[in-house]
């Protein structure tokens, strides 16, 4: 069984757990699904600077800071405990278009060649994770939701909004990855 | 009369482009807060093992060379919708015995704006929100700059809220 789980999840088994969660946090206390809340409420609890989006009764909101701890937490247990030993298996084509950048090492789930202490101070560096970092919670804010908020529970509950602001994201991920993306990795 | 009208504004802030607010009238105990705690660990690990928090599986997605994230993604929709479907056919009440509610969204331009921004930086940091969280408890330390820098972005957004086209 433990061997079992040690395994990658295929996607027909982690797709419908995670959806799972839709209703699993409206039964326990009718919250809706929303991982992107999160930042906001760390704003407003951190720094509100009289600022009328972050002047709410955060406290209200905690249960939602208690859920991204937890999954934290699911993230150390599950590379510490549930691991699986070899590295992460790349589609070919991607890992040929890598191996020209530069990336080489498919150990982690983080690709550790660009992404780490180091290469935080270099331009590239500065890029992938503070500037991509910075249009993660701007644009989820501004569109009023992420990956979950929209995609998940939107979706879920069948609203046309969040239709709109996935296809978005795909569009602009794909612009992302294809055209920009390139040109950062190759500095 | 002017508490409920102040809790009603309070309400509708949070609600504001807000996914998440807690529409329970009921007062808990923190410690109630741990159920939610134990729903994040179990959706941390899911996370983890199906590499939903993998830079590589991103950047297969955005580039169509697999099938897995579409995979993850619609079928976790598929199982929301049914849910949800289901608890609004039967009325399906909460544990502590209250209807279930969940807000409408209503459309403006940021959903567009915005969401192509946050696809720009799913794309370069190879993670949305939640698997950001889970990234830094499989010890990529340094993506709690990323975490911390999306934090500020968020608080950038509400600092240029009013001046931003919606």
């Amino acid at each position: 069984m433990i061997e079992f789980i040690k395994q990658p999840w295929a996607w027909y088994v982690a797709g419908p757990l995670i959806g799972l969660t839709v209703p699993a946090l409206l039964i326990i206390g009718n919250k809706s699904f929303g991982i992107s809340s999160s930042l906001r409420h760390v704003c407003a609890s951190c720094m509100p600077a009289n600022i009328p989006f972050f002047k709410y009764d955060w406290k209200k909101e905690v249960w939602n800071l208690f859920f991204v701890f937890g999954i934290f937490l699911g993230g150390a247990i599950a590379i510490n405990l549930l691991s699986n030993p070899n590295p992460i298996e790349v589609n070919p084509k991607l890992a040929a278009e890598l191996a020209g950048y530069g990336i080489t090492n498919f150990n982690n789930l983080v690709p550790e060649d660009i992404i780490n202490w180091q290469s935080l101070f270099t331009l590239k560096g500065f890029l992938l994770m503070v500037v991509g970092g910075f249009l993660v919670g701007f644009g989820t804010r501004y569109a009023g939701g992420c990956t979950s908020g929209h995609a998940i529970m939107g979706l879920s509950n069948l609203q046309l909004p969040s239709l709109i602001a996935t296809i978005s994201f795909m569009i602009g991920g794909f612009i992302m990855a294809n055209l920009i993306l390139p040109f950062i990795l190759s500095l | 009369m002017q508490q409920n009208t102040d809790i009603e504004k309070d309400l509708q802030l949070r609600e504001l482009d807000a996914m998440c607010v807690n529409k329970s009238h009921l007062q808990h105990k923190w410690y109630h807060n741990l159920k939610y705690l134990v729903v994040g660990i179990l959706f941390g690990i899911v996370f983890v093992k199906a590499e939903v928090v993998s830079w590589f599986r991103i950047q297969e997605m955005f580039r169509l060379q697999s099938f897995h994230m579409y995979g993850i993604i619609g079928s976790a929709v598929v199982v929301g919708m049914i849910s949800v479907f289901l608890i609004k056919k039967f009325n399906i009440k909460t544990i502590y015995g209250e209807p279930i509610k969940i807000s409408p969204k209503t459309f403006n331009k940021g959903q567009i704006y915005g969401g192509l921004i946050f696809g720009f930086g799913w794309a370069i940091t190879g993670a949305c929100p939640g698997p950001l969280f889970a990234q830094i408890g499989t010890g990529a330390t340094v993506i709690g700059i990323t975490l911390l820098s999306a934090v500020a972005g968020t608080w950038v957004y509400g600092y240029l809220r009013e001046k931003l086209p919606h």
